[in-house]
């Protein structure tokens, strides 16, 4: 057979027939994308399709200087194809997932065990990376935390307070959710889609929709565009102004903490003004919005907008004239540009190591054509860098929302989209506040999903907080987690 | 900025916590439809519209009987009462949705055509809890929603501890769990083990769809679709996440602090 030279080209929120799209055999797809990442590419998703005689590899993968995605798959492997992850580091959970799935082994891959996968009334974790010596002791965390949050476990390495090595195990959290997509959409996916990450609704729930809209040809009207990206903007907000709270609450900076606590309700009220849930659930369904926002509604939101940005500003400049907290954040947590892009980290974490990397900016669809967005970087990838991006996006978005708001496009808000074409892959991005929600649609010959895949940012981004803590002292892990504040569920699906 | 700030911050905007319960509630936002009201005798003969549109399986119509709808797998997307052309079902816009038995959730029959709010602890729990309740939550196969809206009652805003509920770290410590999610199969070990850690007296606070019914999840083999189907259950809070408000309402309740 003739091997292609070239990955498909297509740009973020489009579809192609899925016979369009080249294949290799696989040990060549696998050099092929690793020659497309060494050329500038970033993996976004690498992901599996069944077939009778076996299963397909498929990768995802972005140049983001040229706002261009590449797409590429290999003919069907049974048992084994040489590992990615060898080459390039940021493919090593995708191989996993892949392996966990069909059991199709990564040849050479250094870490090969489950992400996810149910072991009786618990996730199959298996074994531990374990540091040996005398003077070495384990510390072991979770899945029940201390506070409020989602399960999960830490597994430490310790030498004294120094942390040698951090293993993260997740999957308490496994719903199902890629499962039940299978021969969708039903008519509980878009509730499930707002609840892959329910802090994340409008990321997921807006990609999701675009995903529905391209397969069928068509796109949302202007003006539920403009909608989603105003609730995108509020869902950062909220959650940015939340860290930033937590951040300061974990160095004992209370006047901080206490102040953006509720601040961060203030910008939730925001969006339930807007569609009546704080989380934005039922604001987005494939083909528009459900809900408008009238002339006088808009004034009133940025009425109240305003005063939400004032009280940040200033709960934010305590904050950093406050030496005490800032040597705390300071060089904690490092992880260089280099690692970063090693590992393939997006969103705040990547632009606190200084990379240029957001989906609005390098990657626009939907309103962000017409609307760009600068991006925030800071460089140094500590949890300094990481809190003073979010700063940085707090006032981004604010500014975009004051612009926005006064300057609506006429119009519908929703419009039938009509069918799902058949045999089709579609490929949605969006930059959610944590950083690059990515959802990937493949129809059957009924238009029915034959094979959905999410990936959540925090997907690329949790191994940079193994790294991060290397040579921390444990005492440090709170702020370090924080300054990442990465997604259980939507890890776990 | 002078070190004086945050104070002089502090004093300018004065006690910023709400004045519920003693006062009025905070104003929910007018599209924020509170919980629904069945009336299952306004339904016309032969007519299952909501039945179809619901995407948790929350309502059934039975031949011959009115219709029935579970507020505890209800995630009030309102898509029912858009459906119904015979006004049946409708938003009360109330925020109290608390109760204390599973099947006071169920909406549609005659003289049941609203929830069965919550009643408080009998009196020898109340006496232990009603002036200081510990609570470890534990979020199982949840989304971080109604964990958001937990959160929050711990902000100044609603400083939940003026009413002596607390979270703490360990269930040794706790008098109860507050769980949320869907109760992934995944989460079932560590569930079991929080429960048993916590000593006798103790209760159990479900809140959200999910920790009742599975929420969105609702039939998925990787969940078990309810807090109630490994440990006993107190007081269920229905939402998609609960409003603050929803919850607050509920734990008060409970402890019998609502006139």
């Amino acid at each position: 057979m003739n091997t292609p030279r070239e990955f498909f080209l297509m740009s973020n929120g489009t579809s192609v027939p899925w016979t369009d799209v080249p294949e290799w055999p696989a040990a060549e797809f696998v050099a092929a994308t690793a020659a497309e990442i060494e050329r500038g590419g970033r993996l976004c998703a690498w992901f599996d399709v069944s077939e009778n005689s076996g299963t397909r590899l498929v990768a995802i993968i972005a140049f983001d200087s040229e706002n261009t995605l590449a797409v590429g798959r290999s003919t069907p492997v049974t048992k084994s194809y040489p590992s990615l992850t060898l080459l390039h580091p940021q493919a090593h959970l995708f191989e996993r997932e892949v392996w966990e799935q069909h059991g199709l082994v990564p040849e050479g891959h250094p870490w090969l065990k489950p992400v996810r996968r149910q072991n009786g009334d618990h996730p199959a974790n298996g074994k531990f990376f374990r540091v040996e010596g005398g003077e070495i002791h384990e510390v072991s965390v979770g899945p029940v935390h201390a506070g409020i949050i989602e399960p999960g476990h830490f597994r430490f390495q310790c030498n004294g307070e120094e942390v040698l090595h951090l293993e993260i195990a997740l999957g308490y959290q496994h719903r199902g959710v890629e499962e039940a997509l299978a021969g969708g959409a039903h008519r509980a996916t878009m509730s499930q889609m707002e609840t892959v990450a329910g802090d994340t609704t409008i990321g997921h729930a807006t990609a999701y929709a675009t995903i529905l809209e391209s397969l069928a040809g068509t796109e949302a009207p202007l003006r539920a565009q403009w909608l989603r990206a105003i609730a995108l903007e509020l869902e950062r907000l909220a959650n940015h102004t939340g860290d930033l709270g937590a951040l300061a609450g974990d160095v004992a900076f209370l006047p901080t903490s206490s102040a953006c606590g509720k601040i961060r309700g203030d910008f939730l009220n925001l969006t339930a003004l807007l569609c009546g849930n704080r989380f934005g659930r039922g604001l987005i369904q494939p083909g528009g919005c459900k809900h408008d926002l009238e002339a006088e509604r808009a004034a009133q939101l940025l009425a109240k907008l305003r005063v939400a940005l004032t009280e940040v500003d200033e709960a934010a400049e305590w904050l950093w004239e406050s030496n005490s907290a800032r040597a705390r954040f300071e060089f904690t947590g490092t992880v260089s540009a280099k690692q970063a892009a090693e590992i393939g980290l997006v969103g705040v974490a990547a632009r606190a190591s200084g990379l240029v990397r957001d989906v609005r900016f390098d990657h626009p669809a939907g309103w962000h054509r017409f609307a760009p967005m600068p991006v925030a970087v800071w460089p140094g990838g500590d949890v300094f860098a990481r809190a003073r991006v979010r700063w940085l996006e707090i006032q981004r978005s604010g500014k975009f929302l004051e612009e926005q708001l006064g300057a609506p496009p006429d119009g519908e808000i929703f419009a039938d989209t009509g069918s799902p074409a058949a045999d089709t892959l579609a490929v949605a991005m969006v930059e959610g506040w944590r950083g690059e929600v990515c959802h990937i649609a493949l129809t059957d010959s009924a238009g029915k999903f034959r094979r959905y895949k999410i990936v959540d940012p925090s997907f690329h981004n949790w191994i940079g907080l193994a790294l991060a803590m290397r040579g921390q002292a444990i005492s440090d892990f709170p702020i370090c987690n924080k300054s990442f504040n990465l997604s259980y569920c939507g890890f776990d699906l | 900025m002078s070190a004086f700030d945050p104070i002089t911050h502090r004093l300018r905007h004065g006690c910023q916590t709400m004045a519920f319960p003693a006062g009025a509630p905070p104003v929910l936002p007018d599209r924020h439809g509170g919980s629904l009201r069945v009336e299952g005798a306004k339904c016309a003969e032969g007519c299952a519209a909501c039945v179809p549109v619901c995407p948790t399986q929350a309502i059934t119509r039975a031949v011959g009987n009115p219709v029935a709808l579970d507020l505890g797998k209800c995630i009030f997307c309102a898509a029912c009462v858009e459906a119904c052309p015979t006004k049946a079902i409708t938003q009360t816009g109330k925020f109290p949705m608390a109760v204390r038995r599973r099947e006071d959730l169920l909406l549609g029959k005659s003289g049941e055509e609203e929830l069965r709010l919550a009643i408080a602890l009998d009196e020898k729990l109340k006496k232990l809890f009603g002036r200081s309740l510990r609570l470890r939550q534990v979020s199982a196969g949840g989304c971080n929603a109604c964990e958001a809206d937990v959160n929050v009652l711990g902000t100044i805003g609603w400083d939940l501890s003026r009413f002596g509920i607390q979270f703490v770290a360990s269930p040794r410590h706790a008098d109860g769990l507050l769980i949320t999610g869907t109760v992934s199969r995944n989460m079932e070990l560590a569930l079991k083990k929080t429960y048993a850690a916590v000593p006798s007296p103790k209760i159990v606070i479900a809140v959200g769809a999910c920790a009742i019914a599975g929420g969105p999840f609702i039939g998925n083999p990787q969940i078990l679709n309810s807090a109630s189907s490994i440990v006993p259950v107190d007081l269920f809070i229905p939402g998609c996440p609960p409003h603050p408000l929803t919850i607050l309402d509920g734990l008060l309740r409970l402890l019998g602090r609502l006139e």
